[in-house]
């Protein structure tokens, strides 16, 4: 049995089915994407103060560049077996394949950045933020802070009203004020000096919840997709790709497709998350 | 051109089908077949459909006699499920009964309940069972576009099915915060285990959800893709329209579902705040969470998804209606062209009204007023649905066989079921009826003597293309006959128990609240209706038995139909061989006029199929 429009399009639609269903695929993206924008957008219209410069624009630059390199070396892999170079295309499909690797490696990065990240709120109202250099004992349960002591490096101290968080008080404070002395020197806190304490992980704020849930999301899909290019990579050279070269190039094109929505996606969350 | 290398691939097709034989893993569990994957899905989605009811029936023995040990199975349940969600009944001769329900298991039970039936059992069963089973057969398709994606699109459902079957039997047991799953009941219901049965409901669901997004991408594809020659889209079957029209919803409707589980699940594992306020108490303590999140927003991504399913729940239905009353009236379905732009519209406004659920969150007036407007526009197209369809029984000579009375049935059962959703959607009526039995009943009414009136007539329908055999008519009747009365007595009382104010979810069925002499409360006579009611639902349990039977033992001992169209139907899936082989068709199919061309004057027969040459027909 064959199924009919798998390789050359339907004279009335000008499509290959798998066109069409990447297509649909897509669209489905489009509302899985969209509904996190828009709860993005709603916590932060709730939210009290919203973050700002947590995160190293410096690098999601790169990884913008990085991305969008991909997406121009994914289009020219398409095009050189489009015009019968399979080698060259299987260059820039290579290419392409690094890039994702060199995403993902600059994301796990920055992720571990935030995992070493505490924000501390003390109980007479200094909110600071570093990383913690020692820490004897200490432990904590939720937010709140048990037993032992923290030797914390601080990157931001300022003073806040008790219980406030650092974003709440950057909003208020004006700039000149925002970023305090002590800038540098060592922090010994015990851990009744100690109202609030989290590392910049999920649980920290809804910033950080949204953040990690749309570039966790969006990460997955970079592996997805490298999965499929690597997997188009090796196929390059089998005896399929020569002997039915048009087949191998659609599905260089519908997994092409797929990556670029994923490099759109990026250069949605980046000024979303980075920038705003 | 076309045409003939259409006939080339038959050829091909059946050449290949002599050369190898399938094993038997080939040909049933990992087939790519789309028929045995429909008969998969339909046979996995009866077996769902038939445990969610059983679900209900201990649910209303619990209603009717709160406290009161389950007879027969409650020993047996508590052995199963253990003493955390099931007690003992003491008698007054301080004799233990085992088998009381505990308010636990009340609400996981009802949570499950609708789970399994809307996304479990009948999507499963009107969109893909019969989607795969009929739309490639009437579009003129060798197959589904995508084969193997269909195949795993049934392997997640039934993994998705099989975690939320385990859930029951985890520590905790399964989730117990609605089908709606509203955080942050949702996230706090069981903080004492962190896999708990949420965590499993929503595991389960991303799988469902993957396994609805892969039907949908498929029959989208297919229906654009694989139409015989001359199929144009106004000469479609309105099944193949409505089950188009479902997977567009089913393909835009649940990733923002997915979204809302993903974000849930942070919640309940990665300790965020996505839906949980600040300021939360549970259990009379602060919440040690961040907070900043929005309980709101979890119900209207859910209830983004909720709405379109709605139409999930019934498009496939009426598309059912609609073919078997053609075939059975011999005459053209009344209005082929209206009823088309009508589920495209529907199809379209089934996305803006998804807020008619949360009048009473407090969302604000204005957005109210908003989705009351389009909940009031989105009637229109529907009733011109339900109108067309009882026109087109004006005038014909109707056969009233069992797929038959089904399908008319399901007219005024639809109708109830839409006419009462009306109070609903108007916010200052559903301020009253909001959250009580009124709401049961009337979403009931559009799904069980609804939805499920049209699936039996499907079943009843196109049983004889698949086995080759009727099912009997006696007890199709009999079927027929008793889950008619039975559906209408179990529902029809629960309009009046709302209208009295007796809210849902509540695990004694209201006993609470009873009011007396010296007490305002529900009335004792609404109360003792819960007696009647739940009568009802175990006969309408029992009812079901000879429809079981009937279907295993046709299969054997049914009369064979004397002809590949059994019913003189127009439609492409009654001109191949029964059942059809792999690759549908023996002859290529070419299309020459619509699908409900029945008692054509001039014509010999009553019926003209649609791949019937123009030429005959002056002939």
């Amino acid at each position: 049995m064959e199924i009919p429009y798998t390789v050359q399009p339907r004279a009335d639609t000008g499509l290959f089915n798998a066109k069409v269903g990447i297509w649909l695929f897509l669209a489905s993206e489009v509302m899985l994407f969209g509904a996190l924008f828009s709860s993005y957008i709603l916590l932060r219209v709730g939210a009290s103060s919203w973050p700002h410069g947590l995160l190293n624009v410096p690098i999601g630059t790169f990884n913008t560049a990085v991305l969008i390199t991909s997406s121009i070396t994914m289009v020219l892999a398409w095009a050189n077996m489009k015009m019968g170079n399979p080698p060259l295309s299987r260059i820039f499909l290579g290419i392409t394949v690094l890039c994702g690797f060199a995403f993902l490696g600059v994301k796990t990065k920055e992720y571990y950045d935030k995992f070493v990240h505490y924000e501390v709120r003390l109980v007479d109202g200094t909110v600071a933020d570093g990383h913690i250099k020692k820490s004897p004992d200490f432990s904590v349960r939720g937010f709140k802070p048990e037993k032992g002591s923290i030797v914390l490096e601080p990157a931001n101290v300022l003073h806040a009203n008790p219980g406030e968080s650092m974003a709440d008080a950057m909003a208020r404070l004006p700039a000149k004020e925002r970023y305090a002395h002590h800038h540098g020197e060592e922090m010994h806190l015990e851990a009744s000096q100690i109202r609030w304490i989290s590392n910049y992980t999920p649980k920290h704020s809804t910033y950080f919840a949204i953040y990690f849930t749309l570039t966790g999301l969006h990460a997955l899909h970079v592996f997805g997709g490298m999965i499929v290019l690597s997997y188009l990579f090796f196929q390059n050279r089998a005896a399929f790709a020569r002997t039915q070269t048009e087949r191998y190039t659609n599905r260089l094109e519908v997994g092409g497709l797929f990556w670029h929505f994923v490099d759109l996606v990026w250069i949605f969350l980046f000024p979303v998350l980075y920038l705003l | 051109m076309e045409a003939s290398t259409h006939a080339a691939h038959l050829h091909d097709v059946h050449e290949a089908h002599h050369e190898h034989e399938l094993s038997f893993w080939q040909k049933y569990i990992f087939s790519t077949d789309h028929k045995v994957i429909g008969i998969q899905y339909g046979i996995t989605a009866l077996l769902f459909l038939l445990f969610g009811f059983s679900l209900m029936m201990m649910m209303r023995w619990q209603l009717a006699y709160p406290g009161h040990a389950i007879p027969v199975v409650g020993g047996l349940l508590q052995k199963a499920l253990g003493t955390e969600m099931m007690t003992d009944q003491i008698l007054e001769n301080g004799v233990k009964v085992p088998g009381v329900m505990t308010a636990d298991l009340y609400n996981a039970f009802g949570a499950m309940h609708g789970t399994i039936m809307v996304f479990l059992a009948i999507v499963p069963l009107a969109f893909a069972a019969f989607g795969n089973l009929v739309v490639p057969l009437q579009i003129g398709a060798v197959d589904m576009a995508f084969p193997r994606v269909n195949m795993v699109s049934y392997q997640s459902y039934f993994i998705g099915g099989t975690i939320m079957l385990a859930s029951f039997f985890i520590p905790g047991g399964a989730a117990k915060s609605g089908w709606t799953s509203y955080s942050p009941l949702a996230t706090v219901a069981d903080l004492g285990h962190t896999f708990n049965g949420q965590t499993f409901w929503i595991i389960g669901m991303v799988f469902l959800i993957t396994s609805s997004l892969l039907g949908a991408v498929n029959f989208i594809a297919t229906i654009i893709q694989l139409r015989a020659p001359g199929m144009t889209w106004m000469r479609l079957p309105f099944f193949v329209w409505a089950q188009f029209v479902t997977a567009f919803l089913l393909l835009l409707a649940f990733p923002p579902l997915e979204a809302a589980a993903v974000m849930q699940l942070m919640d309940n594992l990665a300790g965020t705040s996505f839906f949980l306020p600040s300021g939360l108490i549970v259990s009379g303590a602060p919440a040690n969470i961040s907070g900043g999140g929005s309980p709101l927003l979890w119900q209207h991504l859910f209830w983004f998804l909720g709405h379109p399913e709605v139409y999930v729940l019934i498009l496939p239905g009426m598309g059912m209606v609609a073919e078997i009353i053609a075939n059975n009236t011999r005459k053209p379905i009344w209005g082929y062209k209206s009823l088309v732009y009508s589920v495209l519209a529907i199809g379209f406004l089934s996305f803006i009204v998804w807020a008619h659920h949360m009048y009473l969150t407090g969302m604000g007036t204005k957005i109210s007023t908003f989705f009351q407007t389009t909940t009031m526009i989105i009637s229109i197209p529907s009733v011109i649905i339900l109108t067309c369809l009882f026109i087109s029984l004006w005038g014909g000579s109707i056969r009233f066989n069992t797929p038959m009375l089904f399908s008319l049935a399901f007219l005024p059962m639809f109708g109830i079921g839409g006419l009462t959703g009306l109070p609903l959607g108007f916010n200052f009526s559903d301020l009253h009826l909001h959250d009580t039995y009124y709401v049961i009943a009337h979403f009931h009414y559009v799904v069980a003597p609804g939805t499920i009136f049209a699936l039996f007539a499907g079943i009843y329908y196109w049983y004889p293309k698949i086995t080759g055999r009727f099912m009997s008519e006696y007890w199709g009747k009999v079927h027929f006959w008793l889950s008619l009365l039975f559906m209408n007595l179990v529902f029809q009382p629960m309009f009046a128990q709302g209208m009295a104010g007796l809210n849902r979810r509540m695990a004694d069925g209201g006993a609470t609240y009873a009011g007396s002499d010296t007490v305002v409360g529900i009335d004792p006579s609404i109360l003792h209706t819960n007696v009647h009611i739940s009568w009802a639902a175990w006969l309408l349990g029992i009812s079901q038995i000879p429809f079981i039977l009937n279907f295993f033992i046709s299969m054997a001992k049914g009369r064979k139909i004397p002809s590949d169209n059994p019913w003189g139907a127009t439609t492409l899936e009654w001109q191949t061989p029964t059942p059809p082989p792999h690759g549908n068709f023996t002859k290529p199919i070419e299309v020459h006029r619509g699908p409900y061309e029945y008692s054509v004057p001039g014509h010999a027969a009553d019926f003209t199929p649609q791949n019937e040459p123009e030429r005959l027909k002056h002939a």
